[in-house]
């Protein structure tokens, strides 16, 4: 599946940024393709109607490395996507042809004549550059653009065959000397042992936790959110999309006036089942409004919206929290390690996005070790959970008979234990329930 | 040139080695096997799950579909050109996407509901605003060398993407810009699937491995292999610790992250078709993957253990997806109809 081709890997020199690479095993390797007894074979390549000399396909170029040096075809694929990407080789459409030497014409020169024969084919980072440059030599940008005229009009005096060489190297040159702005995250050749090697001791070294607590803790997921799998146990009132009654999504809308027995059970199963409901983050709050904490939750929810919101307004809202929890004497202070406070300060100066991640983490363990097991151990949260709605069922009215059978032979266990969740419910009590939360919060 | 040989052959004999050790790393934390651990689970008998809803409306293989987040709408994708927004509980189309180029491959609905987002064989993430009178493109996110074949939004302002160009990459949709590139896939990017948090998502690609990335960082944190082809599909298990992968070479696997290994497999002998999607039930016990065999069958992911079929279409089941709320399952196959099941 996929067009695994060679295609994809000729069609666009896209360099990323003047990373130092093994250019040294790059430059071997294209030696190599140039020795006259052991290297690549050659030969005139048809471009359309045009005949280029000295070029060769990217096929040839695939076995022969695989030839060369022992590789599969996936290295060699990626050995010569680099040599692709680094200029070595450069693609002529369809055919490629090898470089030898790059043309010398300046920088602004060649973006003028590229802008001139193709109006708008510059890259985004090309037209910045081109643009600055303008304005930087504005005095000699009307040479610049003579210069590129004359350029372009004795090129149109070669041979066609020449003239697509000549471009070609020229791109590939510039691509090297002047690459496109670096991206925050940088291309790695990784196909190449040296690397691999790096990788696999940074594998080494990871911490591996027991298989045997991993898998316990995807039973124990399943098992404690088998009841809230609709596919698994059905739900209540009724699946809307079976009885065509939205009654459930009704009334478990975001904000609702009480919310479901089970929506509430679900904030016990973990700090972020809490947070991300709506309801539970407001019954949190009124919580820690009582415990004098609340600024932290106020703090959180503030940081969120940095990390999450528009970056016009990441300035001002970082701003705000500053002023709001962190500055010396603020209202709603918050209590930060001063490790971390010292270090979200001096990343206050130049705001980003993530400037306060450090200090959200810290207030949000700070509130799951300690606010949030309390919480749930609370009269608030009990009440909640006993006035909480344990929807009836609906029966449906046209074809009653027709109990939608799930299993068709069900566990004698399974149904013991709704036997006494129902029980459990009908006694209204938050007793039982009370002892099943309570039980294995979700890390 | 034999110096340069020898060169290579040294530096990947010490690779095979650093190879070999990790391998015996995990065998040392390797203590149980899934089987064991899942013993004392109920078993979960025969899943026979009712077809509730066909949705009639592609005239040609429908490729991609995605559930909105408020698990009532839904858009799926076909390569007659257009994109559906159906509210599936009424089975009506809300919203009809005409794209620029037909081939698509992947389709996207922000949390928001406000944007949706498909890419294929024009190698460009189009976003679409599809809250305005009719449907408006935002961005046009041009950059890959090859094909999109997965798109998913992290909020209104930032998407990701996965390519055929072998890479993945972040945009921001305020400047339409990449904000970070993850490259470390020797093969075609399939499939990808973010974390809840948002932190780190995973990646299935042709080289028959899955990767979990930072999402800030850009750096490829674990590497996961053992499938022998493609991975066509990806998903994590929802408490967030496991990676589910679907391949070509007709099974699917449970990666456990902390174990850093394969923990289960999902394979039939019966079964020769290559998976081409998959999704979990809310609460991780079912596996929904379709195959190229027309159907999409069900397995316990704790017992491993196939428990069901889903049979109905005409065609491969291309794209499967469980909206949030786990009502149900939502198949789409090349017959161009897309069935809701539960």
């Amino acid at each position: 599946m996929g067009p695994k081709s060679c295609c994809c890997l000729f069609t666009g020199v896209g360099a990323c940024g003047g990373e130092q690479m093994s250019t040294k095993t790059m430059e071997k390797v294209i030696v190599a393709m140039q020795d006259p007894d052991m290297g690549m074979k050659m030969r005139n390549q048809r471009l359309l109607i045009t005949v280029i000399p000295h070029a060769m396909t990217g096929r040839d170029i695939i076995d022969w490395l695989i030839q060369k040096y022992s590789i599969c075809e996936e290295e060699a694929l990626h050995l010569g996507g680099m040599l692709v990407r680094y200029g070595y080789i450069y693609p002529l459409k369809e055919p490629r042809s090898l470089v030898l030497r790059a043309d010398e014409s300046p920088y602004p020169i060649y973006l003028a004549k590229k802008n001139i024969r193709k109006q708008g084919e510059l890259m985004e980072y090309e037209k910045e550059r081109y643009s600055l440059l303008h304005k930087r030599i504005n005095h000699t940008w009307d040479f610049v653009v003579m210069q590129a005229r004359e350029q372009l009009r004795a090129s149109k005096q070669r041979r066609k065959a020449d003239r697509i060489v000549l471009e070609c190297q020229e791109q590939a040159y510039w691509l090297i000397n002047r690459p496109p702005v670096c991206l925050l995250s940088l291309c790695v050749c990784i196909w190449l042992p040296c690397f691999q090697i790096e990788i696999c001791r940074r594998a080494l070294g990871r911490n591996r936790v027991k298989s045997s607590i991993c898998l316990e803790g995807f039973v124990k997921y399943s098992e404690q959110y088998q009841n809230h799998d609709p596919i698994m146990q059905g739900c209540l009132p009724s699946n809307p999309w079976i009885s065509d009654d939205t009654a459930h999504w009704t009334m478990n809308t975001d904000i609702v006036p009480t919310p479901t027995r089970l929506r509430v059970e679900r904030w016990s199963f973990s700090f972020m089942e809490l947070l991300n409901d709506s309801i539970g983050r407001r019954e949190f709050m009124t919580y820690l409004e009582k415990e004098f904490s609340a600024e932290n939750l106020c703090f959180w929810q503030a940081c969120e919206e940095i990390r999450h919101g528009e970056s016009s307004k990441i300035i001002e809202k970082v701003e705000e929290v500053y002023k709001n929890f962190l500055a010396p004497g603020a209202a709603r202070w918050v209590n930060i390690d001063s490790k971390t406070m010292d270090k979200t300060l001096e990343g206050i100066k130049r705001p980003h996005r993530f400037v306060m991640d450090d200090a959200q983490m810290h207030i949000y363990f700070l509130m799951k070790k300690d606010s949030y097991p309390r919480y749930l151990k609370s009269d608030l949260y009990k009440n909640m959970l006993a006035k909480a709605i344990v929807p009836q069922e609906t029966k449906k009215s046209v074809f009653p008979f027709m109990r939608r059978q799930r299993h068709s032979s069900p566990s004698p266990a399974q149904a013991i234990t709704q036997a006494t969740e129902e029980d459990g419910r009908a006694k209204g009590a938050g007793q039982a329930a009370g002892t099943n939360s309570a039980g294995g919060s979700q890390v | 040139m034999a110096a340069e040989k020898a060169e290579m052959d040294a530096l990947k004999k010490e690779c095979d080695a650093l190879r070999t050790q990790i391998e015996a790393a995990r065998k040392a934390v390797n203590d149980s096997s899934m089987s064991a651990a899942s013993g004392g689970a109920t078993a979960v008998g025969r899943v026979q799950l009712k077809l509730r809803k066909t949705l009639k409306g592609h005239l040609a293989k429908i490729y991609a579909m995605h559930w909105s987040a408020d698990s009532r709408q839904m858009v799926s994708a076909s390569q007659d050109g257009k994109l559906l927004v159906w509210d599936t509980f009424t089975g009506n189309k809300l919203v009809a996407v005409p794209l620029k180029s037909a081939w698509v491959m992947s389709v996207a609905f922000a949390p928001s509901g406000n944007l949706v987002a498909s890419g294929g064989l024009d190698n460009i993430c189009t976003v679409y605003n599809i809250k305005a009178a009719s449907p408006k493109t935002l961005r046009e996110l041009d950059a890959h060398t090859g094909y999109l074949s997965c798109c998913r939004f992290l909020s209104d302002t930032e998407i990701l993407t996965a390519s055929g160009d072998t890479t993945c990459c972040l945009w921001d949709l305020e400047t339409g810009k990449q904000k970070v590139i993850f490259t470390n896939h020797i093969g075609d990017c399939m499939s990808l699937a973010l974390s809840s948090d948002m932190n780190t998502f995973i990646s299935g690609a042709c080289d028959s491995l899955a990767k979990l990335w930072d999402v800030r960082e850009g750096a490829c944190k674990q590497t996961f292999s053992g499938h022998t082809s493609d991975i066509n599909a990806i998903s994590f298990f929802p408490s967030g610790n496991a990676v589910i992968t679907g391949s070509d070479d007709c099974t699917c696997k449970m990666y456990d992250l902390r174990a850093d290994q394969e923990v289960i497999g999902y394979q039939d002998t019966n079964l020769n078709a290559g998976v081409t999607s998959l999704a979990l039930s809310s609460s991780g016990r079912l596996i929904f993957a379709g195959y190229d065999d027309f159907n999409c069958h069900i397995w316990d992911s704790l017992k491993g253990e196939k428990v069901g079929v889903l049979s109905g279409h005409d065609n491969r089941v291309s794209c499967t997806g469980v909206p949030a709320d786990g009502m149900g399952v939502c198949t789409g196959s090349w017959d161009s109809f897309l069935k809701l099941w539960n």
